[in-house]
């Protein structure tokens, strides 16, 4: 680990206190200051016993993309729920699954990260591994019908990779998105 | 209104309620660890906030909301990791019904990567003439 001036270290800490103290009064259900200072006070207890890697910035929050990215994860959420709901309660019982690999297109933890919760989540897949440095995901698909089904749930990945992207990422991110784009989806020019 | 708002809800956790136990049926029936998983986390998670929406709608006050809030949240964040966790473990050890795959990427990779075997004494590297019926 990088020793780093105090300075840059309280400003990445900040959103984990914001967080923490939410948290805190979440909990406790009702505003007062009371709630505010204790929260403030555990939540910097918690953070000196028990202190978390950061996560490094680079993300900002655009509040149309944001919306767009939500709206389909409630439809996805409601769609999945159901139809694995309907693969248990069917007679024939679940038929034929499959295990993908994708290649994403971030390069970004919290990004990756992001993309794995959503994924996990949406219609039919979750994710069974993740090659950081190569940015493949592995993913176990379950009700799949042929070929042209699990063609058609690897591209569902990538747009919802390029969703949150577009809600959360850096204008980096945005760029390597648009140059994988125009490349072939497979290969990835090596440095 | 009151009335109104009852009914929904009632059919938010009657919803809920029956999707929580479709998942508990998936536990059941599903063939494999994976496929599990799926029925521990999708239907699971959105009966969790169908119930949680049924439940915030039919007690009063905003203290007991913002409690329900949080559960969602933390269910929607935790699920899919402790599913992750399970079915790799599932996967590295073999549990895996492959006469149901259609397809395998991970497998053609996996030759070459000695970290996904699985960690059992039958997991040791297959003989070079039987490598393709490893696993079975």
């Amino acid at each position: 680990m990088t020793v780093e001036p105090a300075a840059t270290r309280l400003r990445h800490q900040v959103p984990l206190v914001v967080w923490l103290v939410l948290v805190w009064m979440l909990l406790w259900g009702s505003w007062s200051w009371a709630n505010l200072l204790s929260g403030l006070v555990v939540a910097l207890v918690v953070l000196v016993l028990l202190p978390l890697p950061h996560v490094v910035g680079g993300v900002r929050v655009r509040p149309v993309p944001l919306l767009v990215f939500l709206g389909h994860f409630v439809v996805d959420l409601f769609v999945s729920g159901a139809e694995v709901a309907w693969q248990t309660l069917r007679p024939a019982g679940v038929r034929r699954t499959a295990i993908v690999r994708v290649q994403l297109r971030v390069d970004s933890d919290l990004l990756l990260t992001m993309v794995a919760e959503a994924i996990s989540l949406v219609p039919g897949s979750l994710v069974l591994d993740l090659d950081r440095e190569r940015r493949v995901m592995t993913l176990h698909l379950l009700p799949v019908r042929d070929r042209a089904d699990v063609e058609r749930k690897r591209a569902h990945v990538l747009v919802v990779e390029e969703r949150l992207v577009r809600a959360f990422g850096a204008p980096e991110d945005l760029e390597a998105l648009e140059r994988a784009g125009s490349d072939a989806r497979e290969e990835v020019r090596a440095p | 209104m009151t009335a109104f708002a009852d009914v929904l809800a009632y059919a938010c956790l009657v919803a809920g309620a029956t999707l929580c136990l479709t998942a508990g049926l998936g536990l059941v029936r599903f063939p494999d660890v994976l496929s599990r998983m799926h029925a521990g986390t999708k239907p699971q998670v959105l009966g969790v906030l169908l119930v949680m929406v049924g439940a915030a709608i039919r007690l009063d006050g905003w203290a007991n909301a913002w409690m329900l809030l949080l559960v969602a949240a933390f269910q929607l964040l935790t699920a899919p990791v402790s599913a992750h966790l399970i079915s790799r473990v599932a996967y590295r050890r073999r549990h895996v019904r492959r006469d149901l795959l259609l397809v395998d990427e991970l497998r053609g990779a996996e030759a070459q990567d000695d970290a996904h075997r699985g960690d059992e004494p039958g997991d040791a590297p297959p003989e070079r003439d039987g490598a393709g019926r490893a696993g079975v």
